[in-house]
């Protein structure tokens, strides 16, 4: 059987949340895709207070925002279906789209697509870097607020930008101890907010360190780590063993793009947004028409840009289908100011500057 | 292991969840309502999940969230099986992957 609809979005997180409420809301019949068995992607683990404006829900918790764009879609009744335990496994040049949902093979073809797959988290290279108790940070952060379990007794953590230090402030809400932060950087990546708060606990920022090897039988006990210089070589003499049973990898996020590589989407590596991004223009549609993007799997920046993102894509791909409400121009004028706004600061220079060679259809 | 499940946390409340009974390589274990198999076998203090089927080299749960495939197991019969993400549920019966399984109904 061949579902028709107008609009699948695939990936229930910040991005793919926000598209389907705005096209739903518009007038458009959408089927949202959700691999987890919930809803919310990786804002369902983020403990933390967001950032931003009202707009943007500031100051609510990540796992709030999460409930409440739930709610909404469900809100919208049969208009919006979501499928959970849904993965979407192809997307084929003419437009269908195979899901595995529940163990059953079906396939879909909407008239339109937001793909919202968000991204993965990188590795590092080093001696015995596949020992187990090596966790990525989002991992540890699952199993911590989702799942309630403690990874180990005694982290090290590796890589100071906003996940590690939201990450390691988390482990010592949950009772875990943190040895130090590692970042290979000359400073400190995150903002200096979550900066101040895991140095007031006591724990050490080691910048220009970077991680050695790791060591320990079936799992991890302890960590080496050494001073580097100005060419990233770590310095004889300066390395330091740590006593630990997990060390926690965040050294950032690269985009899911997989099913963006099948649509035949042309595709570019951007270094600075964490991987190859798909080519869109400033609407947020590929190269593959009726296919556009939101989110982290645009190029990584965090989940207030990925709402945002969700929001001008689900916008856009009801109104491409004539669903045009009374505020559509006000809408997508104000998505375009608060993605400026967000990308303003001196720390997203780098952003901005991807940005300009991936918006350039 | 108990020591492993927060039960104390300034943000988040945890419910005691109804005890779930399994077995991880024929032994008998506990974990509870809402738990994946490997977040499970974590609060029982396993780590190790497999052994690389070639370099036989232990293996963790690296993402947790299904993308990685480090914490494939044997469930019930069925290789591959992504521990990090599959709901646990009473009786499963989970082993260690050793090798790089077969594909079920073939």
């Amino acid at each position: 059987m061949m579902y028709d609809i107008d609009l699948v979005v695939i990936g229930g997180g910040p991005a793919g949340l926000m598209a389907a409420n705005t096209a739903t809301e518009a007038g458009a019949e959408v089927l949202l895709l959700e691999r987890d068995g919930h809803l919310g992607g990786q804002l369902v683990k983020q403990t933390h207070k967001f950032f931003g404006s009202e707009k943007q829900h500031a100051s609510v918790r990540g796992i709030d925002i999460s409930t409440m764009l739930g709610d909404r879609l469900d809100s919208f009744g049969e208009r919006a279906t979501v499928w959970k335990n849904a993965t979407a496994i192809g997307f084929y040049e003419d437009g269908v789209i195979t899901v595995d949902h529940d163990g059953i093979y079906k396939k879909v073809k909407p008239k339109r697509v937001v793909v919202a797959t968000g991204a993965s988290e990188k590795f590092l290279s080093f001696p015995n870097n596949d020992l187990p108790g090596i966790y990525g940070a989002g991992a540890v952060q699952t199993m911590m607020n989702v799942y309630g379990i403690r990874p180990g007794h005694r982290v090290l953590m590796i890589g100071a930008g906003n996940i590690g230090l939201i990450v390691s402030y988390q482990l010592m809400q949950a009772g875990v101890s943190v040895a130090a932060i590692v970042e290979g950087l000359p400073q400190i990546g995150g903002y200096a907010v979550h900066a101040g708060k895991v140095r007031r606990a006591g724990v050490p920022i080691l910048t220009s360190h970077t991680i050695l090897r790791a060591d320990g039988k079936e799992s991890v006990e302890r960590a080496t780590i050494a001073r580097i210089d100005r060419t990233w070589n770590a310095i004889p003499g300066t390395e330091k063993t740590i006593e630990c049973d997990v060390i926690c990898i965040s050294v950032g996020l690269t985009p899911l793009a997989e099913l963006l590589w099948q649509a035949g989407c042309e595709m570019r590596y951007i270094p600075s947004l964490g991987g190859s991004v798909p080519l869109r223009n400033n609407c947020l549609e590929t190269t593959v028409k009726g296919v556009y993007v939101a989110g982290d799997v645009t190029g990584i920046e965090e989940a207030s840009a990925a709402m945002v993102e969700g929001h001008l894509a689900g916008l856009e791909a009801a109104a491409s289908l004539g669903f045009k409400g009374d505020r559509y121009s006000e809408e997508r004028k104000d998505c375009m100011e608060q993605l400026a706004a967000l990308r303003s600061g001196p720390t997203a220079e780098k952003i901005r500057t991807g940005l300009a060679c991936a918006e350039c259809l | 292991m108990g020591d492993r499940r927060i039960t104390d946390h300034p943000i988040l409340d945890f419910d005691e969840g109804e005890v779930i009974h399994f077995t991880f390589d024929g032994k008998p274990m506990e974990g509870r309502e809402g738990d994946t198999i490997a977040s499970a076998l974590h609060a029982n203090g396993v780590k190790v999940l497999g052994y690389h089927f070639k370099t036989k080299r232990p293996r963790g749960f690296y993402c947790a969230i299904g993308n990685c495939s480090a914490c494939l197991m044997i469930v019930n019969g069925k290789s591959n099986v992504r521990t990090c993400t599959e709901p646990l549920l009473p009786g499963m019966v989970v082993e260690k992957q050793l090798d790089r399984g077969v594909p079920d109904d073939v």
